[in-house]
């Protein structure tokens, strides 16, 4: 089987490569807002500490 | 030997063990991606009547068990925060809700572009798609009605009732294509006489097990900035490492 015609899927190109692509990108873009998200909230308690500290 | 079933539900203490726990996760969920697409790809033969485009089942049944699953594991959580109060239930029952609408969004999505070239049709309104949809505006029901409530705690009791009425759906939607007749196929999944090629039963549940994990090392980490938010105001959290750096 060549390159091409794994892509091609039998002609369901559009179909499977649609489902794994959209699925990799949900993944991806979860991760990349949770990684956030969690950076965020880092820098919120530093700010606080630091506060904190001159209170 | 006694163990301490309740050391882990300071959210202090499990906030170290998920941090280290995440990576392993992760790295294992990844790894069993590449498996299981591989099998699922190049190992697993052509579907006699569909063709190439059945591989969808690789992702599409996996993240319709998961989008379920979730569910139930969510509303246990929050039903075990509104039971004990203890915080830290309802943290991860916050943390696991964005994950599973995620997982059901993936199914319908799959589920959409798997029916239109075997049905004809993106979407119908059959008993098992209608009531994945429901489950997928549980979740969002979940996230909004949790967010709406200022105060956490009485955002986690409002939205456990939500998530413990809710699970109902879960069984409706299991039993669906058993209980009504549906345009969807029966379950993949059989405990007894299943038909599929064992190359890609394997390569189904070796993604099972992926979207399980990854679910798993997502919802970890999340917690992790839910209990940080939290717990802002003590003591524990103004003296780690990361906070103070």
């Amino acid at each position: 089987m060549s390159a091409a015609e794994f892509l091609n899927m039998g002609g369901y190109a559009f179909y499977v490569w649609g489902s794994f692509g959209v699925t990799a990108a949900a993944f991806l873009i979860e991760i990349a807002l949770v990684r956030h998200k969690r950076s965020l909230t880092l820098q919120q308690l530093r700010l606080m500490r630091e506060a904190g500290d001159e209170a | 030997m006694a163990i301490n079933w309740f050391k882990y539900s300071a959210p202090s203490t499990f906030y170290a063990l998920a941090g280290k726990l995440i990576p392993f996760v992760a790295i294992a969920a990844a790894i069993l991606f590449v498996l299981g697409l591989y099998i699922g790809f190049f190992v697993a033969p052509v579907d006699a009547v569909q063709g190439e485009a059945y591989r969808i089942i690789f992702i599409h049944v996996p993240a319709s068990i998961i989008s379920m699953f979730l569910y139930l594991v969510m509303a246990g959580y929050a039903a075990l925060g509104l039971i004990f109060n203890t915080r830290l239930s309802s943290m991860m029952a916050s943390a696991i809700a964005p994950t599973g609408a995620l997982f059901a969004f993936i199914s319908l999505w799959t589920g959409a572009l798997w029916g239109k070239p075997m049905w004809g049709a993106w979407w119908v309104w059959d008993a098992r798609l209608t009531s994945e949809l429901i489950l997928l505006f549980l979740y969002f029901g979940f996230i909004a009605l949790h967010a709406s409530i200022d105060d956490a705690r009485r955002a986690d009791k409002a939205a456990a009732l939500l998530a413990i009425v809710g699970s109902v759906n879960v069984p409706i939607i299991y039993f669906s294509v058993k209980w009504w007749n549906t345009l969807h196929q029966g379950s993949t999944i059989k405990f007894t006489g299943s038909t599929m090629h064992v190359a890609m039963q394997q390569g189904m549940f070796i993604t099972l097990a992926a979207c399980w994990l990854y679910a798993i090392s997502i919802t970890l980490l999340r917690v992790r900035s839910i209990i940080l938010e939290r717990e802002r105001n003590t003591q524990w959290v103004s003296e780690l490492s990361e906070v103070k750096a």
